[in-house]
């Protein structure tokens, strides 16, 4: 339960920008983030939110993200 | 000083999807000039030089002027632009064959005259554009497209250390070194970037902020390695920091 007031981080990533680099991936140290075999137009296989809940906001996945594919609202 | 938490593409950075390899640290560093540009509110008055490298695209990726130098010389361009537009901010964009190669002359008679723009030098240890050739930057062992049994001391001589090479000349008031490799050192980046952006809005005179980046393409690695590397690796013979500041 998150306590009230407090609004649950969402995490976006656009996989059309993604090139599936894994280094929100492995930077990510409440592993909220994954990596899929999908393919995006641009060949790569992008990387996806695979357990939201987890996420604490922290920016990490964003600091390290060189193609600017993650948004966090 | 101030380190937005705002997790969103700055607007000083175009929407436009960028050529760069992936892992590259190059989209970092944009991202990172873009939020300062953003933060310090001078979009509208900003100009870059872009180099030529793997950074030659600059002017389709960022969201204000930018202009196009031949390999080496934005810090000549740099110089006429600031002169004659000195209420602009003015910074160039390198890569380590333009600067610390071809460029060797631009970069330290723009440092020795004191001009007042800002640097910022992405030392990958190798030239990314032209196939992972070395550059005056490769430390010594590390195998290359032109050194393919590893750089040697006997033949290629040392890897240059920028920073420490421009801080003995009068010129310089701000040279400091960072990484792009982990979360902490991308903020430490971005710090430093805004204290060089802040030191040409001050009239502070020449600062150069030298950024390790990952090349993962040109080390034949993936990005992951490449950031270990510049841990394990680069940041012993390059160490990070600041090297000079006579600007307090
Ligand atoms: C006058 C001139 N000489 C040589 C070249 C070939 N060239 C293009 S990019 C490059 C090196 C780029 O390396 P670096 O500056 O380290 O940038 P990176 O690509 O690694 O970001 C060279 C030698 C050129 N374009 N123009
Ligand atoms: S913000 Fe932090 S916790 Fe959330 S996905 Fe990104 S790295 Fe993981
Ligand atoms: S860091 Fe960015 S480009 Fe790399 S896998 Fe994650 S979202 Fe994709
Ligand atoms: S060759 Fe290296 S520097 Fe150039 S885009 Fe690829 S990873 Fe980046």
């Amino acid at each position: 339960m998150e306590p009230a007031g407090k609004k649950k981080p969402i995490v976006i990533i656009d996989a059309e920008r993604c090139k599936g680099c894994e280094l929100c991936i492995v930077y990510c140290a409440r592993k909220v983030l994954g990596k899929t075999k999908n393919i995006n137009k641009a060949g790569y296989n992008p990387a996806v939110v695979a357990d939201p809940d987890k996420c604490t906001a922290c920016g990490f996945c964003y600091l390290m993200c060189p193609d600017n594919a993650i948004e966090i609202k | 000083m101030s380190t937005s938490k705002k997790y969103k593409r700055p607007e000083s950075l175009q929407e436009t999807k960028h050529l760069y390899c992936a892992g590259c640290g190059h989209g970092i560093i944009h991202r990172l000039v873009a939020e300062v540009i953003d933060e310090l509110g001078v979009r509208e008055k900003t100009i870059g030089i872009a180099p030529v490298g793997c950074a030659v695209f600059a002017y389709d990726y960022f969201n204000f002027d930018v202009t196009e130098a031949p390999h080496g010389r934005p810090p000549a361009v740099a110089t006429g632009i600031k002169r004659v537009m000195p209420d602009h901010v003015v910074f160039t964009y390198q890569g380590d064959g333009d600067l610390a190669a071809i460029g060797t002359a631009e970069i330290i008679h723009a440092a020795n005259r004191g001009e007042n723009i800002t640097v910022i030098f992405v030392n990958n240890t190798n030239y990314g554009m032209t196939g992972g050739q070395m550059a005056p930057t490769t430390l010594i062992a590390q195998k290359t497209a032109t050194s393919p049994f590893g750089r040697s001391a006997a033949n290629e001589g040392y890897p240059i250390k920028v920073c420490e090479l421009l801080s003995s000349l009068e010129g310089t008031k701000f040279l400091a070194r960072v990484a792009v490799d982990k979360p902490g050192n991308v903020l430490q980046a971005k710090k430093t970037l805004l204290k060089a952006f802040q030191n040409q809005l001050d009239k502070k005179g020449f600062s150069l902020v030298e950024v390790l980046s990952m090349c993962p393409v040109g080390w034949g690695m993936t990005p992951q390695a490449a950031c270990k590397r510049i841990q394990e690796e680069v940041t012993k013979i390059f160490p990070l920091g600041v090297i000079k500041d006579l600007t307090v």
